[in-house]
């Protein structure tokens, strides 16, 4: 039933799908694991229950995010070889070891310590328990940091040479680390995931608000995400904006797709389209509503600065601008949303309290999954503006798939989207139930938990539900 | 120094530990559904719980580090057994979420237990029959799998998928032999005695198909003088099914693990030396397939501090999770 189809279109979309359901659990564990190392610590200092009440609603959540965040990535570590293995076989000299360091320095931290950080409260004691959270989300780090590198070097790739069999070698392990996208790309997403996570968390605090204005964990997790909010999302958009700047020196091919510029602005400055419909074939934005000269302003800091178009590139090498235009909108559009609310609620705080602010907390729960569609829209836009490479300018896409005929990716394919949403969607529902629950003082199991080994002793006085920092020290 | 050979020493050793790691934690998924009452199911799932992701790790490191040092066999040997390769990924979800998923529900626990036993039995199924359809030969022409998508499905390879799916029952009893005690313990003894029978009776089989897939191994253990440098190989396999049987028999909790571990480290270290010096038998040799010595170093550097670190955590994670597994205890934190 694929014999139809082009193998390489299908192991694209299946590479697309498999990473985007990944992406999701990292942004949300990256920013979740840090927030909790955060309250931990909190607690640790000030001996004040409600954090550690707060954590231990968080961390069962954790818990789910971060399994199925184990399982859609080891999906990642093989599809290099079984989809796109000419691509791996010219690109594994360089950028398998960054891969391997990922899995040396990130995976084995986050999982070694994981089963204490989760499991271990009352075998190790609270300081090493602590110790085991932080790890946990410096791990969640350091994956990032190797990733990033990996993907920011297929974006702008440096430090290699080329040998016999056409493999791109190592010359510079340095140049290959930090290339020249990899600082940009990896200051745009770590934010961006603590700016995810703090919206899931301000709105799961925000809706247990709305239902009792009273619950003090409630006020707290909304709170912190508030001032998350209007501290980082600032520092995002300049992120961002720096970012697009180094994406316009090495990639300008990305960028006139993203701003949906076909054609070079020799006289005079070039306009920022806000709303079109760029099209491919007539190689024109329709139905464009243009404000002049900013285009020009933003990206070259003149009013007339020229701006490559499509037009100054071969048509073969043109990335998709109909769908990069729209995606990168929505991102900017959730960026300054975010922003937005962040200094909504420096004026509510100024002006009372926030637990009055009901508005605001409604606009909370709306905004509550926006940081995920942030996140993948720009995903999108980064990764089909590399497109036709997946080394940009070295190595095409058509070039770099496995010998596998369509039948196979098809019908991998298939298994993977009816696998994923079932599995998954499953997750997500717990997950969503886990958080429709109310966080409590002295947070209860639920009736039937994982039972923990007992060790060769185990102490009589450590079947408390929540060790209080007060007691004992 | 000779990084190529030495860095296939540490794929091998990486290779090895998820296989004894997850062996036994796939293993009890596979058991799964002959434990008896569900506490006793909950028992075993929880005497893995903590330390699951950690033994997968393993895998990853296999499959990044085969991409990183050894990148045309990564290249070529995926698409090969690419139906198994995508079987197993699949199966390990369904493994991996059943553990969070299952104590979250009542009403849906029969589906999460469904999950935990087929992805385990599948898991384990893929991984024997990539071993298989790599030990029996890859059609390779340049750079490239030259073969067809279902070159992996054979008699061979079929037989080798079983023997993986018994020989991690085997660990996965004898794991529960050495964590639980009282009646599941006794279950878990049962099997161990079946699957150890089962287990030996497929090394036994597949070590007497191997010569007829490529006269090359057949010298490897018979030609002389190697002969003398192999024989401790089966005379080890014969020890170690030995204490096997007799610790079981003496009602041991920790030797019948340890010699499940034996019986495949040299089971192991058999299809090594019918590997060597090919990494994608019969054609490309561990030097053919290597990245260039200045990846290899690079690697080698962060390696050889990481992994004695990995070791030593992991180990302390183990040590704060050992002892037994008592029936209803964790349902405190």
């Amino acid at each position: 039933m694929f014999e139809a189809f082009d193998p390489v279109v299908l192991a694209r979309i299946q590479f697309a799908f498999t990473i985007s359901f990944h992406i999701i659990f990292p942004a949300f564990s990256i920013g979740l694991a840090s927030y909790l190392a955060v309250l931990e610590g909190l607690w640790l200092a000030t001996g004040k229950s409600v954090y550690m009440d707060v954590f231990r609603y968080w961390v069962k959540i954790f818990a789910l995010t971060f399994g199925m965040g184990v399982v859609s990535g080891l999906t990642m570590s093989y599809q290099f070889g079984t989809n796109w293995s000419v691509f791996s076989d010219k690109t594994g000299p360089v950028l398998g070891p960054l891969m391997a360091y990922e899995v040396l320095s990130a995976f084995f931290l986050e999982a070694g310590f994981l089963g204490i950080m989760l499991f271990g409260m009352n075998k190790v004691g609270r300081k090493l328990h602590f110790f085991a959270t932080v790890v946990v989300a410096l791990g969640t780090f350091f994956s990032a940091f190797w990733i990033l590198s990996v993907n920011s070097w297929m974006h702008t790739p440096a430090g290699y040479a080329i040998n016999a069999a056409g493999q791109f070698i190592p010359a510079d392990w340095w140049a290959i680390v930090f290339n020249p996208s990899f600082p940009y790309r990896l200051v745009h997403m770590v934010l961006a995931a603590y700016l995810t996570t703090a919206f899931v968390v301000g709105a799961v605090g925000a809706l247990h608000l709305l239902r009792d204005r009273d619950n003090r964990r409630a006020h707290l997790m909304f709170s912190m995400a508030l001032w998350m909010a209007t501290i980082v999302a600032p520092i995002q958009i300049l992120a961002g904006d720096q970012h697009g700047l180094n994406t316009l020196e090495h990639q300008p091919a990305k960028v006139a797709a993203m701003e949906g510029h076909f054609e070079t602005n020799r006289d005079g400055g070039m306009p920022l389209t806000l709303f079109g419909i760029p099209n491919m074939e007539t190689a024109r934005t329709d139905y464009a509503l243009e404000v002049p000269a900013l285009g020009s302003l933003i990206l070259g800091h003149s009013l007339d600065a020229e701006i490559k178009g499509l037009d100054a590139f071969p048509r073969e090498d043109w990335p998709n601008a109909t769908v990069i235009f729209w995606t990168f909108r929505v991102m900017v559009a959730i960026g300054f949303a975010m922003l937005g609310l962040g200094l909504w609620s420096l004026w509510t705080r100024w002006r009372g309290s926030l637990r009055q602010s009901t508005w605001l907390q409604r606009a909370m729960v709306a905004m509550g999954p926006s940081g995920f569609l942030a996140v993948l829209c720009g995903w999108i836009t980064t990764e089909m503006g590399r497109q036709p490479y997946t080394v940009y300018g070295l190595l095409r896409t058509s070039e770099s798939a496995s010998p596998i005929a369509a039948e196979a990716v098809g019908t991998s394919l298939l298994a993977f989207i009816v696998v994923y949403f079932l599995l998954f969607g499953a997750g997500t529902f717990y997950i969503l139930r886990l958080m429709a629950k109310p966080p409590t003082p002295f947070e209860e199991e639920p009736p039937r938990q994982p039972i923990r080994s007992a060790g060769i002793t185990p102490a009589p006085a450590l079947d408390d539900d929540v060790p209080e920092p007060a007691r004992g020290e | 120094m000779d990084l190529p050979l030495l860095w296939a020493f540490i794929i091998a050793f990486a290779v090895l530990a998820y296989v004894l790691l997850d062996g036994f934690d796939l293993g009890t998924g596979i058991l799964f559904p002959f434990l008896g009452r569900h506490e006793n199911r909950d028992t075993a799932m929880n005497s893995v719980a903590p330390i699951w992701d950690g033994n997968e790790t393993w895998l990853i490191l296999g499959g990044g580090g085969l991409f990183a040092v050894f990148p045309l066999a990564y290249a070529i040997i995926m698409p090969a057994i690419y139906a198994p390769i995508i079987a197993m990924l699949l199966a390990l979800i369904f493994r991996g979420v059943a553990f969070e998923y299952r104590f979250k529900t009542v009403r849906g626990r029969f589906l999460w237990d469904a999950s935990y036993f087929i992805g385990s039995v599948v898991a384990a199924l893929s991984q024997g029959i990539a071993l298989g359809t790599l030990v029996q030969g890859i059609d390779v022409s340049g750079r490239a799998y030259a073969g067809g998508w279902f070159d992996w499905l054979t008699p061979f390879s079929l037989l080798t998928g079983v023997a993986v799916v018994v020989g991690y029952a085997l660990l996965g009893s004898t794991w529960l032999v050495m964590k639980t005690e009282g009646e599941i313990q006794g279950v878990a003894r049962r099997y161990a005695f079946i699957t150890g029978a089962g287990t030996l009776a497929l090394i036994g089989a597949v070590s007497l198909w191997m010569p007829f897939l490529d006269p090359e191994f057949y010298v490897r253990w018979f030609a002389m003088p190697q002969i003398f440098y192999v024989a401790p190989v089966p005379v080890l396999v014969a020890i170690a099914a030995f204490s096997l049987f007799q610790s079981l028999a003496k009602g041991a909790h920790h030797r019948p693990f340890l010699s499940a571990a034996a019986l495949f480290t040299l089971s192991f270290i058999g299809l090594g030396i019918n590997f060597y010096p090919h990494i994608i038998p019969p054609d490309i040799t561990i030097w053919d397939a290597a990245a260039p010595d200045s990846s290899l170093k690079f690697l080698l550097v962060g390696a050889s501090v990481l992994i004695p670190m990995i070791l030593a955590y992991t180990g302390y994670a183990y040590y704060v999770f050992r002892g037994k597994i008592v029936e209803g205890e964790g349902y405190h934190h």
